[in-house]
Parts: structure tokens; sequence; C-alpha cells
């Protein structure tokens, strides 16, 4: 029988990467709403996220969506990689600005702002 | 037997990203719930957390190309404006929808959440699947994290749920038509 021994606090990856890809995402996500209220209330902002004619709007809405998950995660992975950061609070807001994206990205609410 | 090629991409989109994404959640949040459950003094072994992450690898492959086949390829076809003057719609389902009152809505509601909800699949599960990789087995020691890729995986669900509920609704009341015409089986 062989007996493993617990890894020690500090040979555990602290939670800061995890952290990072939490909130990045829900911010990516959020951004998605955000982008797709703007280009509907502002015909500006329409014609401004039209990067690929045949797709429309959507086609810029998504894509610098996905820059902004990339970019916030970039950054934040880099600042908390070797940090233990305080998860509980992080994870409430990645769920809520979550929430808010599915809640946002449905029309009928979307239309009341 | 024929299929259009509009149809065939519709297929590909639907039937095999789609459905086959929605498929593989129950997997995932089965898996993760173990992973959950077992904590960190009962830690999964490396092959299941290989296993683990080449799962969730997979799901985000199939979320990505769910909405990439979906906005660039038959995205386009579907919002097709039609020459002024038009009077057969079948060919540009969105103009046909909003033809009328009584489907107009799966447009304005049903396609318009969509087309965003759906990008919020690949996001979620890329990152689910980047984290399962990064920690490993180290994921044992964070119980938070694991609870927040769990409830990743459940929010992707319901994303991908909506998107799924909503393309096979529209294609039942306008489906995207047209192209070439592929025989599938010769008839006598």
């Amino acid at each position: 029988m062989t007996a493993t021994a617990a890894p020690s606090a500090s040979a555990i990856r602290p939670n800061g990467s995890g952290a990072a890809a939490i909130l990045a995402t829900a911010i990516g996500s959020f951004a998605i709403a955000i982008f797709a209220i703007a280009a509907d209330k502002s015909p500006f902002v329409k014609t401004l996220f039209v990067f690929y004619k045949p797709t429309g709007q959507l086609s810029g809405e998504t894509t610098l969506a996905v820059l902004v998950w990339l970019t916030v995660w970039a950054i934040l992975n880099w600042r908390w990689r070797r940090r233990t950061v305080a998860f509980s609070t992080i994870n409430l807001i990645a769920f809520v600005l979550l929430g808010l994206s599915l809640l946002l990205t449905f029309p009928p609410l979307s239309e009341l702002l | 037997m024929e299929i259009t090629t509009r149809s065939l991409w519709t297929l590909i989109h639907g039937m095999g990203f789609g459905a086959l994404y929605l498929l593989a959640c129950s997997g995932a949040i089965v898996a993760l719930y173990r992973h959950q459950s077992a904590g960190s003094g009962e830690s999964a072994s490396l092959i299941g957390h290989r296993a683990l992450n080449a799962y969730l690898a997979a799901m985000a492959a199939l979320a990505w190309l769910a909405v990439l086949t979906g906005s660039y390829i038959i995205y386009p076809w579907y919002r097709a404006a039609p020459p002024a003057g038009t009077k057969n719609l079948a060919a540009f389902p969105r103009s046909l929808l909003l033809s009328n009152p009584a489907t107009a809505q799966w447009h304005t509601v049903g396609m318009e959440w969509k087309e965003h909800v759906a990008w919020i699949v690949p996001i979620v599960i890329t990152a689910a699947a980047v984290v399962a990789v990064q920690y490993g087995r180290d994921i044992a020691h964070h119980p938070r994290l694991r609870t927040a890729l769990l409830s990743f995986v459940a929010v992707s669900l319901f994303a991908a749920g909506v998107a799924g509920f909503f393309g096979a609704m529209l294609d039942k009341n306008a489906p995207v038509e047209g192209g070439q015409t592929i025989q599938l089986v010769k008839g006598e």
C-alpha cells in the first residue's frame, strides 16, 4: 500500500487563473448583450458593426464580444495567475453578469431599455 | 430522395453540431458533478481527468462549429432580402416570417434571441475546458471553481437549448431552402 502525501499549500495552483477565466467569460457574454442592444438602439452603431455584410451587424457584435472576452481574460490572467483571489465575490459578479446576458439578449426585455 | 445544399447545411449545423452539443451537456454535467461530489479527498484518476478535459474540448469545438456555421453560412441565407416585387418569399425565410403577423415573432423574438444567446455557449464552454486543462487534478482543491465549471455547463445547456428550440421552430415555420439539389437515393 502506498501513501500519497497531501500536496503542500504552495504546490497547489492558486485560484487566480480560474477566477480570471470565470470573470472574463461573464464580461464577454455580457458584451454580446450590450453590443446587441447598442446596435438595436443606434443606426450608426448598427452600421459600424457590419463587419461581414451577409451576416449584418451580428458579425461585429459577436466578433467584438469575443475580442473583449479574450482581452479581459489575458489581462486578468496575467494579473491574477499567481494569486489567490476572493473567489466568492468574483463568482457572484460573474453569475450576475451571465444572468443579465441571458436576460438582456431576450428581445422583449432588451426592448424595455 | 433529395436534399438541397442549404437544407444539408442546416442539418449539419442543427442536428450535427447543435444537437450533439446538447447531448454532450448531460455527460459533462454528470462528470463534473462526480468530480464535485468526490471532493478533494478522492480526486479522480489522471485518466478520468484527461477524458474530462478531452470531452470539454470536444464540446467547445462543437459549440464553435455550431455558431460559426450558423452565423456565417446559414444566417446570410435566412436574412437575405428579396428583390423588390417578389411575391413568393419561400426562399427568403426572414421576410416570409415577417410578412405574416402570426409568424413575425418567430423572427423578432425567436431569431433575435437565438442569434445572440447562442454565442454565449462557445465562450462559456471554452473557458470551462481551458480551466479544466489548466488545473488538471489540482481542481480537486478548488471546490468553488468546480462549482463554477458545473454552473458554466448548465448555463451553456440553457443557452444552447434556447438556440436549438428556436432553430427547430424557425426551420419548421420558414425553412432555409435552395441551392443545388443533392440526390440521396435514386427513385425507381
